[in-house]
């Protein structure tokens, strides 16, 4: 097999030249000449750095972060502002991506969906790998509960997850606008019912790593001089455990994002005054003979999201593997 | 092999009677009545009487037993009736559709064909786009092919099929005027120039549908062969001068595979489930088309009936894919 070196190419070349990034560390001072201890981060970064698709990735996700966090700043149009006068115009200086049918700033509204999608996005993974790793923490560390809580997670994956998504929807829906409002209420429930609904491979995999792990000497030295249960978990195992959860958080935000747009997409998500991009998508596709680029907008910004991330996580995968970082 | 077969055929059991509990106790929960659209001049007796006949009224857990006697005794009898030309299952009481007034299976029976047709061309299409694809990104790992198939499987990974369907709606069918853009189910095949009416209808869903599959089994397919390409087996078959075609798509594709069929076996009910977005678009009334409906209009003996098939599905393909699994890897065997 043919592997290529990439990391001590460049490595020598640019001793941390790019401080800018999610896992940039403190810089090593590029004069001293001894081989001071490494970050294990540092590390990572630069096997992450080293995966072009992973990079580019990043910073593409940076940049729509940014977008949907600044952006309603600068572009101050409010997204629910009607002018139905300059309904359905095509790009223009006022309006760079045009106009809907009632005038509402395509721009403000894209940027206005994608601070929703994101933070469901973002919301709902951290609910998911909360619960993956609570319950792939236990069930590998306790053999007791492990049989009850994997079937219990075969159950979860065995259950039809679209179709009674949107039965929940249906269900909770008043209930919880009633108490939190419109918006919130609906927010509150989409993201707990994605994180409830994909925790599982998580679960699994943090499983996997924990029963591993468990067997290792250290975890034995540490049982050996009395730690409890509790700080055993988490002082030893969940660090050790860390980078497949990484892995899968930076997935789940994908999986949300893609969820989260599924449900508006088909009627069942926020409600339509309230941009998010699935559902900007969903009221596009009526006017898409006349109107094209309305689909074009919202439905790029979610590939692009989501493609970002992919790139991110299979990155990450590499990067965190110390096996592959050796070489 | 057997009694892990057989292990795991009773342990389904329990699992499915859990998750059709699970399911039949949320839609409990739902708002919504099917007396709703009565007229108020209905008087309370009579409405009482028509919910007795659509065997509501009862306890909750009489009405759970009595549907899951009706999904699992009455409706395959009725299978058996229709097949058959027998009578077994006359005058018993089937799961009745609050929308239609008419046995839930019969409109599912309407609908299965639309969406297996889809649903089936669309995966056979893309298991046969995605191996030769994995293969051949494998065996010249880092090529240009390799790489342009890596940034299109994680397209596809990435591009939802809300969007995929959308977007090609707009290119071919607006813009360009290729295909229609509404899959017509009425429409049937007798000659050549219906078949193509036919084939143009299908493509794009099938092709959207397709990008996801492919995408997704192309991935697997790659990394299992780079797994074995790396075995000392292949060193030893090239060691014997075989050749190269021999080694790689007698030993190490047949190798390959083994976990690949496993992986397609398990995508088969999850296909279904992506299938009712495609369908929404395409609008194919299909299945997942058929649930949307009915859980706009709440009609709660369908939606618990198509949930629960699509549960049916997921463990019956589970358990083909463990059985599978265990037949073509022998090192793998449970037992």
């Amino acid at each position: 097999m043919t592997d290529t070196d990439d990391r001590r190419d460049d490595v020598p070349a640019e001793p941390a030249a790019n401080p800018a990034g999610a896992g940039a560390a403190p810089a090593l001072d590029p004069a001293s000449t001894y081989r001071a201890p490494r970050n294990q981060w540092l590390d990572v970064w630069d096997q992450f750095k080293s995966h072009r698709g992973a990079l580019i990735g990043a910073a593409v996700f940076i940049l729509i972060l940014l977008a949907v966090t600044i952006g309603p700043y600068i572009w101050t149009i409010d997204p629910t502002y009607i002018d139905i006068r300059a309904k359905n115009q095509g790009p223009t200086l006022a309006h760079p991506l045009g106009t809907d049918q009632l005038g509402r700033d395509t721009l403000s509204r894209m940027l206005a969906g994608g601070r929703v999608s994101i933070a469901v996005g973002l919301t709902a993974m951290a609910l998911s790998i909360l619960i993956g790793t609570v319950i792939g923490v236990i069930a590998g560390y306790f053999k007791r509960l492990d049989g009850p809580l994997m079937r219990f997670t075969d159950l979860f994956l065995a259950l039809p997850l679209l179709p009674l998504l949107l039965v929940a929807v249906l269900l909770f829906r008043d209930m919880l606008s009633k108490t939190f409002g419109p918006e919130g209420g609906v927010f509150i429930l989409i993201v707990s019912l994605i994180g409830i609904t994909s925790w599982m491979q998580t679960a699994r995999i943090v499983r996997g790593d924990v029963l591993a792990l468990k067997e290792r000497e250290f975890v034995l030295a540490g049982r050996s001089i009395g730690t409890p249960s509790r700080r055993m978990i988490t002082r030893h195992i969940l660090p050790n455990v860390l980078s497949p959860i990484m892995v899968s958080a930076t997935l789940g935000i994908a999986t949300a994002i893609i969820t989260e747009s599924a449900l508006s997409f088909l009627g069942f998500g926020f409600p339509p005054d309230f941009p998010t991009w699935g559902r900007l998508l969903f009221d596009s596709v009526d006017r898409m003979q006349l109107y094209p680029e309305r689909v074009i907008w919202p439905g790029l910004a979610i590939s692009l999201t989501v493609l970002s991330v992919n790139y991110i996580g299979d990155g990450l995968r590499d990067a965190l593997d110390p096996r592959i970082r050796g070489r | 092999m057997l009694t892990f077969t057989i292990r795991r055929l009773l342990l389904a059991i329990p699992t499915l009677l859990l998750i059709s509990l699970v399911i039949f106790l949320l839609l409990e929960l739902a708002p919504g009545d099917p007396m709703a659209q009565v007229p108020l001049t209905v008087p309370p007796e009579v409405k009482e009487k028509m919910r007795q006949a659509l065997g509501l009224g009862e306890p909750v857990h009489i009405r759970y037993l009595k549907w899951i006697w009706q999904f699992f005794v009455i409706e395959p009898m009725n299978l058996i009736d229709a097949m058959f030309g027998t009578s077994l299952a006359e005058g018993q009481l089937r799961v009745i559709s609050w929308q239609t007034r008419s046995p839930v299976m019969d409109i599912v029976a309407q609908r299965l064909p639309q969406t297996l047709w889809v649903v089936g061309v669309a995966y056979v299409v893309a298991v046969l786009i995605a191996i030769p694809i994995g293969v051949y990104s494998a065996y010249k790992q880092y090529s240009w092919f390799d790489q342009a198939g890596t940034f299109v499987t994680m397209v596809g990974f990435s591009v939802p099929p809300f969007f995929s369907g959308v977007l090609v709606i707009v290119i071919f069918s607006v813009n360009l005027g290729w295909f229609p853009s509404i899959y017509d189910t009425t429409h049937r095949v007798t000659d050549w120039d219906s078949f193509v009416v036919q084939l143009k209808q299908m493509i794009m869903p099938v092709m959207v549908l397709a990008l996801q599959i492919t995408s997704q089994i192309s991935r697997f397919m790659r990394a299992s062969m780079l797994d074995n390409l790396g075995q000392d087996y292949v060193r030893t078959a090239r060691a014997k001068g075989m050749t190269e075609s021999t080694v790689v798509l007698m030993h190490v594709l047949r190798n390959s595979m083994i976990p690949v069929v496993t992986v397609i076996a398990l995508g088969i009910p999850s296909i279904f489930g992506g299938a009712i977005i495609t369908e929404q678009v395409f609008k194919v009334n299909g299945i997942g088309q058929l649930l949307i409906t009915a859980i706009q209009a709440n009609d709660m003996p369908m939606v618990q009936t198509l949930t629960f098939i699509f549960a049916v599905l997921i463990v019956l393909f589970n358990l083909i894919a463990d059985v599978l699994y265990g037949i073509l890897d022998p090192r793998i065997r449970y037992d």
